[in-house]
């Protein structure tokens, strides 16, 4: 990973530019008009921050199982950027809900999702940060329930929103559309395992640091 | 006796370079101790040097962060149910509900230990620990030294072949400390190997065959030889005449 | 010993304790009741409640109460560490967990025997009229928050700041059941009672409690060993 993490920041730095000019090439929605150019941020981040949640509740189970701390530092790093684009995705979503449905915030079943989602893992981070010395095992215990809770959460609000049916949600994607809106997800699938390697290693790095203390005692 | 998840015995204890560690602080370094049935063990030391940490260890209740924990053939974690049915703890919280009478309270762990002849057994806990006249009353009205007494006998009522007791000396008064130095006595005789932390090196000595001292989480074996128990463990913990 | 005669011994012991006090049970009843009528204010308008707000409040009136009692029920076992003195115990864990879990479902039972039929009156619900489905509903949606509940009341006992952390990890977690426990009732509250879904939503409180008890037994022990 190391020899191929600077070759794959430069393909992810180049998706990066090159992403606008995909973008405003894509066919132009009439309804929604500029607002909806959105979306390609919107729901690619939104995808990869199910991705990191289910990193971290993947690492979570590991590190309670086999105590092996490598997959607690690649668990808590997950948890983090969750929360980094879990803040992205509710900040855009309802700039989307404005233009769409008039309102800032309307009760979708994938936003609500994805706002229980980003507590959940924010409960994690919270647990870690004021719990005290062992809490790395019971957030971890969190971070395992928080990803079984997924389908829960989305079934249930799905079928709560479906009782009473208002708006019409996201537009069926146009063949247009497909290429940017896939392309967008590839950058930031790859910019999230190019952070995530960073952060654990920087996780890594401290916990070798604490060895260090620890030896210098001696 | 029989004990749920089968009978599991062993006659030695040993740890090998027991180490822990939270976060920055190392609570112990490499501690070693080998203890054989019937053997009392002293663990000494000032506050915050790790013995109660040692305690829990052993115990199972905490993992080494490296070294090993051995109760005669068997490892400490993976052994479970049945090992722990052989150990016995006093901790420093005194692990009773205050809420239940002594009687209730010793009937609870005397099930939950699978004790056989519960009845007898916790009328002569009651009776060791002095408390036969109150064994209906709730806990939560008792002096300490009272609560200290019920708690020891909570500890050895599945009569455990490794005891460890964590200040078992605190809040008793003359004739519960003579009581609790002949219950030691009779521990050692049936077999049972105790480690015992204690300040009150007067009140145990004559009664442990050894003493650990333990400083900044490094355990030093305290010197066999002339002098009082005090006097040794002055002499230890000055730096000029630790021997190692 | 057998495995369910330890969960029984755990329980009786929780019992004993409680009616020994009666402090959790009295504590936990007005909480409730206090927040059924905290919620009365901000949802009945010219003497009647508001469409679907019963099914709203008692759920929440039970998801309150339970954090409460979840707490104080872990509290008492940490005052004299008596929760270490029961992970010494040669008992399996996962019957020290189910011992603790069904003394908390009984202790809210007790609970909501009593709203229940307070909310069905204040708010001209009824209740009673599907008693089945209800008590159903009710059983599994107590059951599903109590199974997450007390493994994470449990786990805290070590942690700091465990009073507020627990409503934080609690509630992100039993949102679904929250969400089955309001509209599976208010299906059955409505001007048309909807049966099928009511028992939709039973049979997903019936799968989350199945999932989520088979998880916290097997985590139970990894997540309690420091």
């Amino acid at each position: 990973m190391q020899k191929l993490f600077v070759p794959f920041a430069i393909v992810a730095a180049a998706m990066f530019v090159c992403a606008p000019f995909i973008i405003l090439a894509a066919p132009y929605e009439s309804t929604m008009g500029l607002v909806q150019k959105i979306f390609y941020f919107h729901a690619p981040i939104a995808m990869t921050m199910f991705v990191s949640a289910f990193v971290c509740g993947i690492g979570s189970a590991i590190f309670l199982f086999t105590r092996r701390s490598g997959a607690d530092r690649v668990a808590v790093s997950a948890a983090e950027l969750t929360s980094v684009l879990g803040i992205i995705v509710l900040v855009t979503g309802p700039l989307w809900a404005r233009k769409a449905w008039g309102v800032w915030w309307e009760w979708d079943a994938r936003l609500t999702s994805t706002l229980v989602l980003w507590l959940t893992f924010q409960a994690y981070l919270l647990l870690r940060r004021y719990g005290g010395p062992g809490s790395d095992r019971l957030a971890a215990g969190v971070g395992l329930f928080g990803m079984a809770n997924v389908p829960f959460v989305y079934w249930s609000v799905n079928v709560w929103r479906t009782l009473h049916p208002k708006t019409s949600v996201v537009p069926t994607l146009q063949p247009g559309m497909r290429g940017p809106f896939w392309f967008c997800f590839l950058a930031f699938i790859l910019f999230f395992m190019l952070t995530l390697h960073l952060r654990t290693r920087l996780e890594k790095r401290r916990a070798e640091l604490e060895a260090l203390y620890l030896a210098a005692e001696e | 006796m029989s004990t749920p998840g089968g009978d599991l015995d062993f006659t030695t204890l040993t740890l090998t370079d027991v180490t822990r560690s939270f976060g920055r602080r190392r609570a112990l370094n490499r501690v070693s101790l080998h203890a054989r049935a019937g053997e009392t063990i002293a663990l000494l030391g000032p506050n915050g040097a790790g013995k109660s940490t040692l305690l829990s260890i052993i115990a199972t209740l905490l993992a080494p962060t490296s070294g090993e924990v051995r109760y005669g053939p068997h490892e400490g974690l993976r052994a479970g149910a049945a090992l722990r049915a052989r150990l016995g703890l006093l901790g420093h919280d005194l692990y009773i509900y205050p809420e239940l009478s002594p009687a209730e309270n010793l009937r609870f762990f005397a099930k939950v230990y699978g004790v056989e002849d519960v009845e007898r057994c916790i009328a002569d806990a009651l009776d060791h620990a002095g408390l036969s006249h109150r064994r209906d009353d709730p806990v939560s009205g008792f002096s300490r030294g009272m609560r200290q007494r019920l708690a020891l006998e909570r500890a050895l009522l599945h009569a455990p072949r490794l005891a460890l007791l964590d200040e078992p000396f605190t809040g008793l008064d003359d004739a519960a400390t003579h009581a609790l130095r002949q219950r030691l006595a009779t521990l050692r005789n049936s077999g049972c190997i105790v480690l015992i932390t204690t300040h009150d090196l007067e009140t145990i000595e004559g009664i442990v065959d050894r003493a650990m001292v333990l400083r900044n989480g490094v355990a030093v074996e305290l010197p066999v030889g002339a002098g009082s128990l005090r006097q040794r463990y002055r002499a230890s913990l000055t730096p000029l005449s630790s021997s190692r | 010993m057998t495995f369910v005669r330890t969960i029984w011994l755990i329980t009786r012991k929780d019992l004993l304790i409680e009616a020994r006090s009666k402090e959790i049970l009295f504590t936990t009843l007005f909480f409730a009741v206090s927040s059924v009528l905290v919620f009365a204010f901000g949802f009945v308008r010219e003497g009647r409640a508001v469409e679907d707000a019963a099914a709203g409040i008692l759920w929440i009136a039970i998801a309150f109460s339970g954090t409460l009692a979840l707490g104080r029920a872990f509290e008492r076992e940490r005052q004299s560490e008596t929760l270490r003195a029961l992970m010494i115990a040669p008992i399996p864990r996962p019957a020290l967990y189910l011992g603790k879990l069904l003394g908390i479902v009984l202790l809210l039972a007790a609970v909501e025997a009593i709203i229940v039929p307070l909310v069905s009156l204040m708010f001209q619900a009824p209740l009673f009229t599907h008693a089945w489905l209800t008590l159903g509903l009710l059983a599994a949606g107590t059951i599903g928050f109590a199974a997450v509940g007390t493994l994470f009341a449990a786990m805290l006992v070590r942690a700091r700041s465990r009073d507020v952390l627990l409503p934080v990890l609690l509630y992100p977690i039993t949102i679904p059941v929250i969400i089955a426990g309001v509209r599976g009732t208010s299906a059955l509250l409505q001007a048309e009672v909807d049966l099928p879904m009511a028992r939709l939503w039973l049979s997903m409180l019936v799968f989350f409690d199945v999932v989520f008890v088979t998880l916290a037994l097997w985590t139970f022990e990894p997540v309690m060993t420091e």
